[in-house]
């Protein structure tokens, strides 16, 4: 049992429990109360849906149709609470597993697709969504966001005097990527420029198949002590909590009182990536336990309580949720191999000598083989 | 005309960067109130201040992944590294993130961010200090490799990797930053293809019988051999690369269609280096005019030695001009 690590339960913030009661705290209920039924009712939404697409995607992945599916499964709430704090003028930069931000960022996840059916690095434009690209290199993307965000404070985005303007960055990542010295320098770096970006840890206890405490002897949270940022550990299956640690680290990267860190206590429910195989190193029991702890069945089972969830909500949840993993499908399946010359595009912004040639040679080459054919 | 030293030049031609473009900021390790470790930011902070001359904390993937960062927002960062022996710990950032943004976003994401390195040896430095580590980036596309041999230069091909909408590598000759020139200070900065004009080879020097290819530090002692083959009656053309990537190839082709002979100078270890490169290109393109191998000339595949012994590693003029005996006899 780990008492004082990162797989302890220290300190974590938490709002609606695993068995869907809703509890008070002292600092963040007061977040809490700005979600009626229906921002609620919403969220579950969100989170069934992205459930959905997340189980089309690894069928696809099984089916031949992807080469690789990240799932997010077990990550919902973490994800959608935390999103749901975001204003449409900051800026995100996710890692690689965050579908439920993306989609509230509004990224088409059809689209997402094409990066793991080999088509495409960067599926979205990111400044129509204020969503960064994926980032593969763990922990890399710590220090753009840090810098982006250092470029808003300098863009004056940042305590403006009119906060429906003032913006702030989040980032996302793992408990693996904490070890990264990248991570550690974003860290450093956000905290001597006083950067308005928070630091969003999803704690998901496994790094591939190393645990938690291979990367840390203490809650990730901590880390942030070291260099004097504010920092939380909340319940990541909990989406209200989620929403207001998250909804309290934004407010004050935007106020000018800079940056956060929230470790977000959570479980990777399904495999690493379709490649990876959990059974060589975690129990059944462990998965059995945090199934009983799943995102979406205690926000369900707290609405329904409440009595705000109704048949026909439901229904219509299903058929939306449905609907979309429909036209994911197809629209993957039909998605065939992109253009030979876009290997060539855009390695440079200007012209390139290099480059030219060999993309002149290789129309050559290609050239020469409809001529011998005699199809030129 | 004034003039300068290279050193000089280079932070004249920031400094004219500066004024023309507010996005234009310095991150780097005692750029500030020191004016970098070889001076080159000098007054810098002074004139305009700590939001655009900015002491960073010491981590250089740090400085690269903020810079990338901010140049997302159009910011144009100039970073130092402080000495070549140093960008390793941002060696990630600056090949799997910088190099490839324009890539994976498919031309979405520009980062015109340069990163200036005081590079190569000779100046009697300890370890890690003298380093041309210039092969192991212009291996990675995406990135473009250029480096000032003139004070002239200098000057003028800064402010030329700073409006190039591509990350730039630009590597300063750290023994050549006291070497003094004429800088043509005033004349108007073109920006239209800054990119292009900043890798395009110079003739250094004119000849007919041998091509001696060189850049950077190496320029100089390429010109010196080539002084004492005149005395030897050899003349000796020497191209001044400017770029390592891209490389200016038609201009070292057309030299050696002119020779027939061909020399590359750095101080990079020779095995795997642009040397290499250039004698497979040569070797295709102009293989019929070759009198003789394309020789090279460059430091050993050993780490850069003590430094007391880096006289005797780094390419030097009798070594150039063993290598001219060894191309003339053909
Ligand atoms: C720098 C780097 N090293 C190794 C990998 C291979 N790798 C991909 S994901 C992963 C584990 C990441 O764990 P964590 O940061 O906890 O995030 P999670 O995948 O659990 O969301 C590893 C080792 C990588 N992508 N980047």
């Amino acid at each position: 049992m780990d008492v004082h690590g990162p797989l302890s339960d220290e300190g974590v913030v938490r709002l609606l429990t695993h068995t869907g009661e809703r509890v008070e705290h002292p600092a963040y209920s007061r977040y809490a109360d700005e979600l009626d039924d229906a921002t609620l009712r919403l969220m579950w939404r969100e989170m069934v849906i992205v459930r959905a697409f997340d189980r089309e995607a690894t069928s696809l992945q099984r089916q031949g149709e992807l080469g690789l599916w990240v799932p997010s499964l077990g990550q919902e709430a973490a994800q959608v609470g935390s999103g749901h704090a975001l204003h449409p003028g900051d800026w995100v930069f996710p890692s690689y597993r965050e579908h439920a931000v993306a989609y509230l960022r509004g990224v088409d996840l059809a689209n997402l697709l094409r990066i793991f059916r080999g088509l495409e690095h960067g599926a979205w434009v990111p400044d129509e969504h204020n969503f960064h690209l994926y980032t593969l290199v763990i922990g890399s993307h710590t220090l753009h966001a840090t810098g982006y965000a250092m470029a808003m404070d300098r863009d004056g985005l940042v305590a403006s005097g009119d906060p429906s303007r003032d913006a702030g960055v989040v980032c996302y990542f793992g408990d693996g990527a904490t070890s990264q010295g990248d991570t550690n320098e974003a860290l450093i770096f956000a905290s001597v420029n006083n950067a308005p970006v928070v630091f969003f840890c999803q704690n998901n206890q496994w790094a591939i198949s190393e645990p938690a405490t291979r990367q840390s002897k203490v809650p990730f949270a901590q880390r942030a002590d070291g260099v004097g940022m504010p920092n939380v550990r909340v319940d990541g299956n909990d989406v209200i909590g989620s929403y207001a640690v998250t909804r309290e680290a934004m407010d004050r990267a935007r106020s000018g009182g800079g940056p956060s860190f929230i470790e977000a206590f959570t479980y990777r429910m399904g495999a690493h990536t379709t490649s990876d195989d959990p059974t060589r190193y975690r129990s059944k029991a462990e998965e059995e336990s945090w199934a009983e702890r799943d995102p979406i069945a205690r926000l369900e089972t707290y609405l329904e309580r409440r009595g705000a969830l109704s048949a026909d909500y439901r229904a219509e949840t299903t058929e939306i949720a449905r609907t979309l993993a429909a036209d994911v499908r197809v629209r993957t399946k039909a998605a065939g191999k992109p253009p030979t010359h876009e290997m060539f595009d855009h390695v440079f912004a200007e012209p390139h000598a290099t480059v030219d040639a060999d993309r002149a040679w290789f129309e050559r080459y290609e050239r020469s083989f409809l001529e011998s054919e005699g199809r030129h | 005309m004034e003039t300068m030293t290279l050193a000089g030049a280079i932070n004249a031609g920031l400094r004219k960067a500066m004024e023309r473009d507010p996005k234009v900021l310095l991150m780097g390790q005692d750029i500030g109130s020191l004016g970098g470790v070889f001076r080159v930011t000098d007054g810098l902070l002074k004139d305009f201040g700590g939001d655009r001359v900015m002491d960073t904390p010491l981590a250089e993937s740090g400085i690269i992944g903020t810079a990338i960062g901010m140049s997302m927002r159009g910011y144009r960062p100039v970073c130092e590294i402080q000495f070549d022996g140093f960008i390793f710990p941002a060696f990630n950032q600056i090949t799997t993130q910088l190099a490839k943004m324009h890539y994976r976003s498919q031309g979405k994401i520009t980062l015109p961010v340069v990163i200036r390195v005081p590079f190569a040896g000779g100046i009697g430095a300890v370890e890690h200090h003298s380093e041309s580590p210039e092969a192991l980036f212009a291996h990675t596309a995406g990135l473009r490799i250029v480096t000032p041999a003139t004070p002239q230069d200098g000057f003028l091909m800064i402010q030329q990797a700073i409006s190039t909408a591509d990350p730039v590598l630009f590597l300063e000759p750290k023994a050549r930053y006291w070497d003094k020139g004429e800088v043509d200070v005033e004349a108007p900065f073109v920006a239209e293809g800054a990119s292009a004009a900043m890798s395009r080879a110079r003739i250094a020097r004119h000849g007919d019988d041998v091509t001696i290819v060189a850049y950077g530090p190496t320029v100089r002692v390429a010109l010196q051999a080539a002084q004492v083959c005149e005395s030897e009656g050899v003349s000796a053309e020497v191209i001044d690369l400017r770029a390592i990537s891209p490389l200016d190839t038609a201009a070292v082709v057309r030299s050696v269609k002119k020779t027939g002979r061909c020399i590359v100078v750095h101080e990079a270890p020779t095995p795997f280096g642009v040397g290499a490169e250039i004698a497979a290109r040569v070797s295709e393109e102009a293989f019929y005019v070759l009198e003789a191998p394309v020789a090279r000339v460059g430091a050993f595949h050993t780490p850069y030695p003590a430094s007391k012994l880096e006289h005797d590693y780094l390419p030097s003029v009798d070594r150039v001009l063993d290598a001219v005996d060894r191309v003339m006899v053909h």
